[in-house]
């Protein structure tokens, strides 16, 4: 048994095919928390200084998203696809989907930290002489970021790790690919740990990033 | 689009998705027990004296919380099959959503005690209290007021959760469920959009009936 622990088949083309497959994963989380970030920003500065009539429907729509598992919003529209003869590769949906997803979390990080702001805080910079859009530029959006930007940085890294559901519609990313040296050379524990391995240099770092910027600015409020 | 929709057969499902969805809920619950008592220990071990403790505690909560929930209940099925140990899906589900609900709660449960200040225990202390009493009667309940949010939506997430079961081969839970369906008539669509609705349904269940707790337990 040990000697199965020390030698092994993994060599390092099979490396390489791992590091390739984690770029997919990173080319996912990257379009994933673009189209997340532009549509969370939108949709969450719409539903701070909204009536409720459109607050309420637009908060209700963006729960489905969080309310249901990915594994099964991507089969759903992976399918969903299919059926309306939409030709986008696996990947393309993958990534419609997890923006889709992350744009839900985000947009409530969004709306938590605009309305952190204090009423009294812009009331001052209106009175002041500032203008609607320069209260929002100038005094909202610096105070808003550094209470939205570590809950962010961690929903960013949630969505890094949820990439991985997406190889059941067919994406070869990190995890798909050490499974598919595991089927080869059947040393699970070993490659997965190399998985594992990569996904905690990919995500330890920021978290911890994360963290600081969270501690550092907290002193200052 | 020339597709039509067979909601029928999806329909006739039915019943047995619900049965689905019971262990679903089944392994939910069971993961977040096991998982709160798990993260209690972690929060000890974390601001234990010794380092080994807290070694274990700390790399524990890091690989929880810096791997994808798929992955470790890979490495609880795949991972341990090369050790000898070889769980069943269901078992190793759940030990996956375990480890990784432990990791997430162990940060929620530190952060709780933090919040509580330690002047009210000196307070308690010198009011006559033993230090469990004042724990129990002083500490645990003002905590327990702000873990209960995370809590619920961490249930959320197991129930969500639940449904990577069906990587490993899980076939009696919702997605397992809706799964073996799927494979022999492929209305993929249909079949899995019955158990969006029902993932759904359960997840407002979770977060409205915790609402509901909330009202009755928290007010003075």
């Amino acid at each position: 048994m040990f000697s199965s622990l020390f030698e092994t088949s993994f060599s390092a083309n099979d490396l390489m095919f791992m590091l390739k497959g984690a770029g997919v994963t990173l080319m996912l989380t990257f379009w994933a928390v673009l189209g997340g970030t532009l549509l969370g920003v939108v949709f969450g500065v719409i539903r701070a200084i909204s009536p409720w009539w459109v607050n309420a429907p637009l908060g209700a729509v963006l729960d489905v998203f969080r309310s249901i598992p990915l594994l099964i919003q991507l089969v759903v529209a992976n399918s969903f696809k299919t059926i309306v003869g939409i030709h986008w590769s696996p990947f393309t949906v993958g990534c419609v989907v997890l923006a889709l997803y992350m744009s839900a979390y985000c947009t409530e990080i969004v709306r938590s930290g605009f309305l952190a702001v204090p009423t009294t805080t812009r009331r001052a910079a209106r009175s002041l002489g500032l203008s609607w859009r320069q209260d929002l530029t100038e005094i909202v959006f610096p105070i808003a970021l550094r209470v939205a930007l570590p809950s962010w940085i961690g929903l960013t890294l949630g969505v890094m790790k949820d990439t991985a559901m997406v190889w059941w519609i067919g994406v070869v990313e990190l995890l798909r690919s050490s499974q598919v040296i595991v089927t080869r050379i059947q040393e699970p524990l070993f490659v997965l740990s190399i998985a594992g391995l990569i996904y905690f240099l990919m995500s330890f770092p920021i978290a911890r990033l994360g963290a600081r910027l969270e501690k550092r600015w907290r002193e200052n409020d | 689009m020339n597709y039509t929709f067979h909601w029928l057969p999806a329909f006739r499902a039915l019943p047995e998705m619900l049965w689905g969805a019971l262990v679903t809920l089944e392994i939910a619950v069971l993961s977040m027990v096991l998982g709160v008592l798990f993260a209690v220990l972690l929060a000890v071990g974390a601001s234990s004296q010794y380092r080994i403790f807290r070694a274990a505690a700390v790399s524990w909560v890091e690989l929880a919380r810096n791997t994808p929930a798929l992955f470790q209940i890979y490495m609880a099925y795949f991972g341990l099959g090369s050790l000898g140990i070889h769980l069943d899906s269901f078992v190793a589900l759940l030990a996956g959503i375990t480890f990784n609900n432990a990791g997430y709660l162990a940060e929620t449960f530190r952060g709780g005690l933090r919040a509580v200040p330690q002047t009210q225990v000196r307070a308690a202390r010198s009011l006559g209290m033993g230090q469990i009493q004042a724990f129990r009667l002083v500490v645990m309940p003002q905590m327990f007021r702000i873990v209960f949010y995370p809590l619920t939506n961490q249930m959320v997430w197991a129930i969500l959760m639940t449904s990577l079961g069906v990587i490993v081969g899980l076939n009696n839970d919702l997605t397992g469920v809706t799964q073996e369906y799927n494979v022999r008539s492929f209305r993929t669509f249909e079949y899995f959009a019955l158990a969006a609705v029902i993932y759904y349904l359960l997840a407002k269940f979770v977060t409205v009936s915790a609402r509901l707790m909330a009202w009755r337990l928290f007010r003075y």
